[in-house]
């Protein structure tokens, strides 16, 4: 069927194909673990030390989440952003639509192979520096649908994940536990490491 | 008298300073390389849902609009002339009423112009 000027729906189903089977053969494993330098010792003085406490500061109190939630966990996200846990005192309530404004992707719900590719992209898409927290048994390896040939086990695969937060779902107390883990982590960051 | 407008040439000051800073901070902290950068081609494409964007992105927009923002601009200012027009309505009496049956003729002959050309009409 053509649905524009040249464009014809079998071969953009094909294409989807294409990208989905290359991005699963190319995750076989997952990614390995981004947070080695966190246990580096460096040499510090001041200046480094000053720029660094402004620019973590500015970054770990204004966590800015995308909003590309997949499947069940959303709803604990739902309830931690709105008023009885109250995202907000972490200076978190900004939920951007687009990557272009967002730090930090909450990666609430199972993935399928078919979204992967879109996830993948919009993290691509976010501007330096960025976070990703992991929540959720589905987040983490793919909970109870591991097994599925549907289902990406575990969004390590695609993603370097910064937190795992485990549960099905966890409860907003754990999410809020991972986001100050997370700030905790931001805290390291050094200009001296280059990041 | 002269303090005060130096108060506001501060003020104006202090605006541009905070302006620019805004806009100069991130450039500069990004060229000293103390923020990390790192572009790639997927991160300046369009951002479409995460989707890949299918046929061209950057098409032309029709700017009809543009008309019927024209006409509004010259309802404001029949407004701004009536205003004051009206306030002062007892004290200008009849020679006030016939010039300001002249100026929204004209401005009437403008409108019909207008609607005559079909610039109204949504095509
Ligand atoms: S971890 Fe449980 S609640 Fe969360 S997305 Fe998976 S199945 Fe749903």
């Amino acid at each position: 069927m053509e649905i524009g000027s040249g464009i014809n729906s079998m071969d953009l189903d094909l294409h989807e194909g294409h990208v989905i089977e290359d991005l699963k053969n190319s995750a076989a494993s997952a990614l390995p673990e981004p947070s080695r330098w966190l246990d580096e010792e460096i040499e510090r003085n001041i200046i480094t030390t000053t720029v660094d406490k402004l620019l973590n500061w500015g970054r770990k109190t204004s966590l800015w989440t995308e909003t590309s939630f997949t499947a069940c966990c959303t709803f604990e996200f739902i309830s931690t952003s709105s008023s009885r846990f109250d995202i907000a005192r972490f200076g978190m309530e900004v939920l951007r639509s687009s990557p272009r404004h967002a730090d930090l992707m909450i990666t609430a719900g199972t993935l399928t192979w078919k979204m992967a590719p879109q996830i993948k992209r919009v993290y691509e898409q976010m501007a330096e520096p960025k976070w990703v927290i992991a929540m959720g048994a589905c987040g983490i390896s793919g909970g109870i649908f591991a097994d599925s040939y549907a289902v990406v086990p575990g969004y390590n695969r695609i993603l370097p994940v910064d937190v795992y937060i485990p549960g099905c779902p966890p409860r907003p107390e754990a999410l809020l536990a991972g986001i100050e883990l997370l700030r905790k982590k931001i805290e390291k960051r050094s200009i001296a490491k280059g990041n | 008298m002269l303090s005060e407008f130096s108060l506001i040439a501060l003020f104006i000051l202090i605006v541009l300073g905070f302006a620019t800073s805004l806009v100069l901070i991130p450039v500069a902290l990004r060229k000293l390389g103390i923020v990390p950068s790192q572009p790639s081609a997927v991160k300046s494409e369009p951002y479409e849902c995460g989707l890949e964007t299918t046929g061209p992105t950057w098409i032309q927009f029709k700017i009809r609009y543009y008309f019927y923002a024209l006409l509004l601009i010259s309802l404001d200012i029949t407004v701004v002339f009536l205003y004051p027009w009206a306030v002062e309505l007892t004290s200008l009496g009849p020679a006030g009423l016939i010039t300001i049956f002249i100026f929204l003729g004209i401005l009437a002959v403008g409108y019909l112009y207008a609607w005559r050309k079909g610039a109204l009409e949504w095509k």
